[in-house]
């Protein structure tokens, strides 16, 4: 046992490993968590030019640049690399720097498992990304991939899609038990469940639903793999099977799954509007129940994706009322964030900027989402730009600038230097004006009655079609200044002290800035 | 609405942004009522909930903007110290909850009737086919397929868009108004959703299942719709166009169909010539097989395998009527046995065997795909 304490305390002080090998090997959570998110970066540009394919070729009616077969390939990818490539793999970089740093622990519990559920995910979406090249292309049955389009009408590829599905759930799995077992086990003396940090509570329910559904996907995903090669018939409704059981078991995973893309978000978003508003949060013990019934209430929701299906009339009720219920812990948390606002002393930071964006733009998914809870209604919105507009206003000002909002409230600390404010507030305000153009038409779009997943339109869409367009490119070459600007802040800039923000509470801000290669070697107490 | 012109460049087209002169589509924002009770019902919950979430917003909003205008920090604002109250929390959980409960409400009532399809005047079963749809009038026995009548030129911007661009078929659904008109969905490959936005009817086409839906149209009219199920690559154009008529007007064209059936069934006795069968033979393909195999028979590998110089369709007659007729299971190509006539199954073949230089020179009769049929 000594002689093991010994090796260790010997390593403790050595930086990090120099070339190659210190990215492909290290098990430090600080260098893991930044390749995190530097993947996760990558990903979003990758998927984000595919949506720039689908929407120049929805700038206007009749088909100009694509042909349907590739444009349903590039639906598809953009969805799938989105979910599973950007948004995901963003949140558990945040979790890899932040966790240890919040809780006063040294690395991860589990720090070569880190490293592997890291290095599985090239490997996933290499091989998810070269189907695009494969005879037949690339998965096109959208990223909801309902069978038997994807399975009996599926393309050669689908085979491939489903191996990468397994790895990146293998990769999600392996961080959730990370996170789980660094949060019970390494927080610091005194810290107690309830006085954790709102990010580290919310990580640690997002990793519950991590566990409990990843399988889940990975089970439906198997079913269509016996069904396409082992000749199986679970989706296959002339060998006896029921078409309908995939969508219950996708949905059982892809409801919860909206939630994974979210709580972190929530979390992060609590810390930086406390922090601007130097107040500190309203409502801390609500702010928790809330998230732990949401997350309890997205398990029964799951049917309200199909309200269109035939499902009986007992059950569609159920899942109706399921659904309007979810809106009230949603609610707490909007009015927690208001109040927190409410009276404080707020300055309007970059991260405040998109924290305060998150909180009205993501309201706006919700209330959408309320109307597309109410199942008479939903006959008339379900699968038109309307959900189109609702998924992207949860997922875009939600997820995403919530990711943006906490790299530049943790950038300073993870560089050393201060991002270059200007240049941030130019990224918001064009994000924030690009997104808005790009996803607000769709709403009238999809009520006056335009179907999703279609290359091409009837005339009277053209007007609004063309702004998205717009809107969207605004989008998308804006996020190239986020690039930019990280860039410029890794490589130099105004020195950044401990605590950059002066209402900033938590244990990272005892660190100095950028953070040490090995923090916390000795737990911080907390009183 | 104006009819868009030659195919516009983008900066003619952003120009037409600009200019209100050039817009050429409406900016509708809003759902439609619809003309059915039922879309109705639908357009009205829409708004409560609409409303509802304005009033919602307009009271988180507000607050949330005074602080941002009133409490800033550059203004010298002190923060207050307070973070919890319980009163507050609970009202604002109470408050939420009771809204949802009164919005239930009328959710409910509306669902329970839509969900009523007992008592039909008439039933007709709609099929979903990669892409088109069939419609099947049980009990007078008759029924068609209905596809998408834009022509290619249109949508390869060829040609200007007519006015129902994507939203026009070749043979619409015909229905009585004033009738209860219930519909049995099911599907013939993958799952499809038959939706007319003015009849708030969307109900999923599942191969394995029959959905139920009902519509009543007091308002004789044509309505448009689309599948809104992704339902493979010609998923965008495959429209769905209802025409309600008065009751007599309704009567006289099931008597014509019936007498159309009649004829087509007697089409079959009737001695071909060469020149007959390929004339019908691409009209018929044109319709049903050019989406896959294209029009030029060269198809889009490895999904759809080209006709033109296949083995298949220079090969045995017999071969090439068998996957015609009978489908390949685990694949795309569906069984046309019981989709085309003879007449057009005998064409098509003939067609295939003798267009794009697969000139084998065989004429397949419809009586030949009769006795084919028979044998099985």
């Amino acid at each position: 046992m000594s002689a093991v304490a010994d090796t260790h305390t010997q390593e403790h002080h050595h930086g990090p490993a120099r070339g190659i090998s210190r990215w492909l090997l290290t098990t430090n959570h600080k260098d893991i968590g930044t390749m995190y998110l530097v993947f996760s970066f990558a990903m979003f540009l990758l998927g984000g030019s595919m949506a720039m394919v689908i929407r120049a070729e929805l700038f206007q009616p009749g088909l100009q640049i694509v042909e349907p077969e590739f444009f349903n390939q590039m639906t598809t990818m953009h969805g799938l690399i989105m979910v599973f490539g950007a948004v995901m793999p963003a949140f558990v970089g945040l979790a890899n720097w932040m966790l240890p740093l919040m809780i006063g622990a040294p690395d991860m519990a589990l720090p070569r498992m880190n490293n592997w559920s890291f290095w599985l995910l090239p490997c996933a979406f290499l091989i998810l990304v070269s189907t695009l090249f494969m005879q037949g292309g690339a998965p096109n049955f959208g990223w909801t991939f309902y069978a038997p389009l994807s399975t009996t009408y599926g393309p050669p590829s689908t085979t491939f899609f489903i191996f990468a599905i397994h790895i990146m759930g293998v990769s999600s799995i392996m961080g959730a038990i990370n996170v789980i077992a660094t949060i019970l086990n390494l927080r610091a003396p005194g810290m107690t469940l309830m006085k954790m940090p709102l990010f580290v509570w919310t990580w640690l329910i997002t990793a519950f639903l991590l566990i409990a559904v990843m399988p889940v996907l990975a089970g439906v995903v198997t079913m269509m793999l016996m069904d396409i090669n082992f000749g199986t018939s679970f989706f296959d409704a002339s060998g006896g099977g029921d078409p309908v059981l995939f969508q219950h078991v996708f949905w059982f995973f892809g409801h919860p799954e909206v939630y994974i893309m979210i709580l972190p978000a929530f979390g992060a978003i609590s810390h930086i509007v406390s922090a601007f508003s130097r107040k500190s949060l309203f409502g801390y013990s609500s702010m928790v129940y809330a998230v732990g019934a949401i997350a309890l209430l997205s398990f029964i929701v799951w049917a309200h994706h199909m309200f269109t299906v035939g499902v009986p009339l007992a059950g569609q009720l159920f899942f109706m009322y399921a659904t309007l219920l979810i809106a009230v812990p949603t609610g707490v948390k909007v009015f927690n964030w208001v109040t927190t606002m409410f009276r404080g002393s707020l300055s309007f930071e970059a991260p405040m900027l998109f924290a305060v964006a998150f909180i009205v733009l993501f309201t706006i998914g919700g209330f959408s989402g309320l109307m597309l809870a109410i199942a008479p209604a939903d006959f008339q919105y379900h699968d038109t730009y309307f959900v189109v507009a609702h998924f992207h206003y949860v997922l875009v000002p939600g997820a995403i600038f919530g990711i943006f909002a906490a790299a530049y409230f943790w950038l300073p600390k993870w560089t050393g230097h201060m991002y270059d404010e200007t240049l941030a507030k130019t990224h918001f305000w064009m994000s924030f004006v690009g997104m808005n153009l790009a996803f607000f038409p769709m709403h009238f779009l999809g009520l006056a009655g335009m179907p999703r997943r279609i290359p091409d339109y009837a005339l009277q869409f053209a007007d609004f079609n063309m702004v998205s367009s717009i809107g969207a490119f605004m989008f998308g070459a804006t996020q190239l200044l986020f690039l930019f600007i990280v860039v410029k802040c890794v490589r130099g800039g105004e020195k950044a002290p401990a605590k950059p923000w002066d209402g900033a509470e938590g244990l990272e801000w005892t660190l100095p800035s950028p953070a040490p290669y090995h923090t916390f070697e000795t737990p911080p107490e907390i009183k | 609405m104006r009819v868009r012109g030659k195919r516009l460049t983008p900066v003619v087209a952003l120009l037409g942004l600009l200019s209100p002169a050039m817009a050429m589509a409406d900016w509708t924002l809003n759902m439609s009522p619809g003309v059915t009770g039922t879309s109705n019902q639908i357009f009205s919950l829409h708004m409560t909930i609409l409303w509802i979430c304005v009033a919602i917003g307009v009271v988180v909003f507000g607050v949330m903007f005074w602080s941002i205008l009133a409490h800033r920090k550059s203004q010298g604002h002190k923060p207050a110290n307070f973070h919890e109250n319980t009163v507050v929390e609970i009202l604002w959980t109470i408050v939420p909850f009771a809204i949802l409960v009164a919005m239930a409400i009328p959710a409910t009532a509306t669902l329970v009737e839509m969900y009523d399809t007992t008592d039909a005047d008439l039933d007709i079963r709609v099929t979903g086919y990669q892409w088109k749809w069939q419609y099947e009038y049980v009990d007078q026995e008759f029924g068609y397929f209905s596809n998408l009548a834009t022509p290619a030129d249109q949508i390869r911007n060829r040609q200007n868009k007519g006015e129902n661009y994507l939203l026009e078929v070749d043979n619409p659904l015909v229905i009585p108004v004033g009738q209860k008109v219930r519909f049995l969905l099911t599907s013939n490959d993958v799952i499809h959703s038959w939706w007319v936005p003015a009849f708030g009817v969307k109900k999923d086409a599942i191969p394995g299942f029959i959905n139920e839906a009902w519509v009543k149209v007091e308002e004789p009219g044509t309505y448009r719709g689309q599948c809104t199920e992704l339902c493979g690559k010609n998923h965008g154009f495959m429209p769905v166009v209802v025409e309600a008529v008065p009751q007599d007007e309704y009567d006289t064209w099931v008597a014509d169909q019936k007498a159309a059936a009649e004829k087509e069934r007697e089409l079959t006795q009737k001695d071909w010539t060469m020149e007959e069968l390929m004339a019908r033979g691409e009209q018929t393909y044109q319709t049903t097989c050019a989406s896959c195999h294209q029009p030029d028979g060269s198809g889009s590998p490895p999904a759809f395998p080209a006709l033109k110089g296949s083995a298949i369709a220079t090969g045995d007659v017999q071969g090439h009527l068998d996957i015609v007729v009978n489908g390949k299971s685990g694949t795309a190509m569906q069984a046309f046995g019981s989709q085309l006539s003879e007449v057009d199954l005998a064409a098509v073949v003939t067609f295939e065997r003798n267009a794009w230089g697969n000139n084998t020179g065989d004429m397949v009769t419809p009586k030949q795909v009769l006795d084919f049929k028979n044998q099985q």
